[in-house]
């Protein structure tokens, strides 16, 4: 049902400048005035987000650990230093593997049970099939993204066409066929077969987290459509791209519709991921489980909102109450005077 | 006991299928056996009058009646408190932001594994936080609510909370799996805090928090009768060894203060560790004393909110500074020590006294750089670097009757990282030592299921059902190598794994790390063990029942 709801809110999106591009003057209004607010609100969005992450207090260093800490003998008992870093350098170390290269993923487990022989049985094989599918999506999106900057920079920088290359490097078709288009596609399907067939993560799902899938799976197939059979005048999208950076609008009639739906989508996108679970991308250089290193017994640590007032429970209330069994322990006093019985006091 | 299934039927009953309905629509179960009892009305008064304001109401309530008395300001008085603590806890405001739902945590909580219950996937644990998080305080949710797993907070809501974040047991496995770290340990803690402020809590954690309080412990044992304990213990460890040795109490002018979790002093089998330690530190003759008013050093505040976390904890420093003792040795407790690592210092340095210092073996000299700040050293690190520089005098073959397999609690596995110092110990004081399966110990370790104040009966067919990793992976070793011992280095550990054992493994005991040190430590040449700790024959020995003498009266 979410998955239904999230599909059919794209096709609307879908039609919104199918048809709203067709009156003339509506052209700039989705080339220029939809583009820009959507970024706006991308950046604004964004920024407003992480500030509000950054101004929540970091009291505490709780990195979870997933290895050997830094022990007195560092010989005998060597330390994982990518799992359980101590120092900056490390921690930056266990940070880019898991922004690279998807670490923590990259350990996934499935359980499954069994009817053993005479008991039961908990299995546990690796599963990598989400890390797999995560990284084909994420990994093409990236880098789909990337080559988009030739639309935005002039001269166009070394590494958008050595990308290029690399990507087209299997020289499929005319234009030649990009391996992360491809990628991307195939990538947010098998996400979406995933969140589908597996029983568990479907009954978890939202419509928030159908939408996003077919609304990239929308920008990526309306890009497709557009540079492989519509093949759409790229002078012209320059020319208007460039116009945007540069803050001199201007709308090429060469332009077709497609690119205006995909622009269109483009601008969902952006506008939508302040506001969604989008944000794990940036969120995951704040987490901090992973972002700190595990240093808090060797080093000392302010939170900001300590409470000095909180005082333990005091030593001499502690004696008072229980001074007289204590001296009748053997058991050493502070002050002599608890020890004694109420009645001998007189 | 009598109504919890067998072992074959229970697991029978686990289904990983989500059922038909919604989470949101599919009721919360409330019979008896689904929560702990909550707490006595005397307990809460007695906190309230040390840290007011942090409690709710005190009044008398049921779970499974219908009305929990709640104040009728509960929801603002909740809604505040998330409003507040996501302004202190960056991890609560990440965390409540960036979960992707991909589900990588799902099959990770043992309460997942044994139970199939949805609810009890990390994920859906947490969601049961984010959904009223995007209910309340974001605009998307406010106005999507369904479409984006969103509500507002109503007393259902809340009653769920009180199922399901007592049942969790804070052990971050899922945290490790989650691509962005997501911790629903750390959730879990929120939402207590949270509940906390109205009034819901649970006996089983509430009176030990004030037991520690008042008596420093939190078994509530007052200072003579934890005077005859260690008393008996040095009785027996006479019985056992000969020697008899110092137990030195609330005394001053020491170099070290032990504290060890209070589990240790009063429960079998941690009792037989206690013995340990005394034993080592006799041998060593350590410059050491412990304290009665310093005598929990498992953390139960950590289970509620952190002021009472850190209230509990201060008492350490100021024992030491009391005392006079330059730093602090810890025993083997699992809260305990993830308290002391990620917590201590930062909470209590400003109390901490002038005298104390690095810790510095007095024995090797070895000087520990990584307990600087806290001026707290764990016992397996003490040990292992006494055994590394050959200052023991050790003779495994004494516990060559058992088999023994170790397992890693997860606050030092997982919250410090503490892994190869207790194997290494285990290792040089055993011959015969197994590991449990690789997806299965270290820090992927699994939870006893009775951690962060859950080991209690009231829940004992949930607290099973937890239990089936850990279990089958000792059954696991136990038909594979003959294991019949499994130590560890928690004293919550050392409760709760025996019912597990029993339940799942039947036939392994559960031992501490330094009671297996103590059988193997031999105190002086030529020294002869009968028995161990427990005061069992050794292999060799069972007919000296009848006329045995210690072996230092034969000397004579
Ligand atoms: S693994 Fe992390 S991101 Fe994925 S569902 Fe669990 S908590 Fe969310
Ligand atoms: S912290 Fe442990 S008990 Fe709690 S949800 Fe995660 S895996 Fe389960």
């Amino acid at each position: 049902m979410n998955a239904l709801y999230s599909l059919l809110f794209v096709f609307l999106l879908v039609l919104i400048p199918l048809f709203g591009v067709d009156a003339a003057h509506l052209r700039t209004f989705f080339g220029v005035c939809i583009p820009t607010t959507a970024f706006i609100i991308f950046i604004v969005g964004f920024a407003y987000k992480v500030i509000t992450w950054g101004r929540s207090a970091v009291p505490f260093r709780i990195p979870t650990t997933g290895g050997q800490f830094k022990s007195f003998d560092p010989e005998m008992f060597p330390q994982n230093k990518l799992d359980c870093p101590q120092t900056g350098a490390q921690t930056f170390f266990r940070m880019v593997l898991e922004v690279f290269a998807f670490r923590s993923l990259f350990r996934n487990t499935a359980v499954s049970l069994h009817e053993g022989k005479d008991h039961p049985v908990v299995a546990y094989k690796s599963s990598k099939w989400l890390w797999l599918f995560a990284i084909t999506f994420h990994y093409s999106f990236f880098i789909v993204a990337l080559r988009h900057l030739r639309l935005f920079l002039e001269p166009i920088p070394f590494f958008v066409h050595g990308l290029e290359f690399v990507d087209g490097l299997l020289q499929i078709g005319a234009p030649t066929m990009y391996l992360t288009d491809v990628g991307l596609v195939v990538g947010v399907l098998l996400l979406f077969g995933r969140r589908m067939i597996n029983s568990r993560v479907n009954y978890i799902s939202y419509a928030s987290d159908f939408f996003p899938l077919f609304l990239i799976l929308a920008v990526a197939l309306s890009g497709i459509y557009m540079r492989y059979y519509d093949k759409v005048d790229i002078i012209a999208i320059k020319e208007l791209t460039m116009g945007l950076v540069t803050f001199h609008y201007h709308v090429p009639e060469a332009i077709s519709v497609s690119f205006f739906v995909h622009v269109f989508l483009v601008s969902c996108l952006m506008a939508y991921f302040p506001f969604s679970k989008l944000m794990h991308f940036p969120g995951v250089f704040l987490s901090p489980t992973r972002n700190l290193p595990n240093d808090s017994r060797a080093k000392h640590h302010v939170n900001p909102w300590n409470d000095p007032n909180i005082k333990p429970h005091a030593y001499a209330d502690y004696e008072k109450h229980f001074g007289v069994p204590m001296a009748e322990a053997g058991l050493p006093l502070d002050n002599p005077e608890n020890g004694k019985a109420p009645e001998e006091e007189a | 006991m009598s109504d919890i299934p067998k072992a074959d039927e229970l697991f029978k009953s686990i289904d990983y299928n989500p059922p038909a309905t919604g989470w949101m629509e599919t009721p919360v179960d409330f019979s008896p056996g689904n929560w702990c009892y909550p707490a006595k009305p005397e307990k809460m008064e007695y906190m309230e009058s040390k840290l007011p304001g942090l409690w709710g109401p005190v009044r008398e309530w049921n779970p499974g009646e219908e009305d929990w008395k709640l104040p009728a300001n509960w929801k603002e008085i909740v809604v505040n408190g998330f409003k507040e603590r996501l302004g202190k806890f960056r991890s609560l405001k990440v965390f409540m932001d960036i979960c992707v739902r991909c589900g990588a945590c799902a099959d990770k909580c043992h309460f997942f594994i044994g139970s199939g219950d949805p609810k009890n996937m990390p994920v859906l644990r947490a969601e049961l936080m984010r959904s009223v998080y995007r209910g309340e305080f974001t605009v998307a949710g406010k106005i999507l609510s369904k479409l984006t797993g969103s509500r507002v907070m109503e007393e259902d809501v809340l009653k769920e909370w009180f199922i399901y974040f007592y049942q969790c047991t804070q052990c971050r496995r899922c945290s490790l799996y989650c691509p962005y770290g997501i911790d629903t340990a750390e959730m879990t803690m929120m939402a207590r805090e949270l509940m906390h402020l109205v009034g819901l809590n649970t006996n089983w954690i509430m009176e030990p928090v004030s037991n520690c309080n008042i008596t420093g412990n939190h078994l509530g044992i007052q200072p003579h009768a934890f005077a005859d304990i260690v008393e008996f213990m040095v009785d027996d460890i006479e019985e056992v060894t000969g020697r008899r040795v110092k137990a030195p109490l609330n005394e001053k002018g020491h170099e070290i203060l032990f504290i060890t979790p209070s589990g240790d002093v009063f429960a079998d089998p941690g009792i037989y560790t206690f013995m340990g330690y005394l034993l080592l530190f006799d041998y060593l003759d350590l410059d050491y004393t412990m304290s009665t008013y310093a005598s929990e050093g498992g953390n139960f505040g950590s289970f509620t909110n952190n002021e009472t976390m850190k209230k509990l904890n201060a008492k350490m420093y100021a024992e030491a500074n009391r005392l006079g003792c330059k730093w602090i040795l810890g025993g083997e407790c699992g809260h305990m020590w993830r308290v002391v690592h990620q917590y201590m210092d930062t909470m209590n340095a400003d109390i901490q006294g002038s005298q104390m210092a690095t810790p510095k073996s007095p024995i090797t000299g070895t000087v520990f750089d990584t307990a600087a700040a806290t001026k707290m050293l764990h016992i397996t690190e003490f040990t292992a670097d006494l055994i590394k520089n050959n200052k023991l005098k050790l003779d495994p073959s004494r516990n060559d009757h058992l088999k023994v397999t170790f397992h890693d609690s997860c606050n030092p596995a997982r919250g410090m990282g503490l892994l190869d110092e207790p194997r290494y110990v285990i290792k040089n004081v055993c011959n015969n030592f197994y590991e449990m399966p690789p997806a299965t110990i270290r820090e992927q370790t699994f939870c006893c299921a009775g951690g962060s104040g859950l080991n209690t009966d009231e829940i004992m067919e949930i607290r099973l059902r937890g239990g089936l990793p850990r279990g089958n992976a000792l059954r696991h070793v136990q038909e594979k190598h003959g294991v019949n011992t499994m130590a560890c280095i928690c004293a919550i550990d050392r409760a709760t794994l025996i019912p597990l054992a029993d339940y799942w493994a039947p036939g392994v005991t559960i031992t501490g790390t330094h009671e297996l040190v103590a059988n193997a430590l031999v105190l002086e040449e030529g020294e002869e063990r009968k028995m161990d700790m427990r005061q069992e024959y050794l292999p060799g020995f069972e007919d000296e029942e009848d006329d045995w003498t210690p072996p230092n009266m034969e000397d004579a």
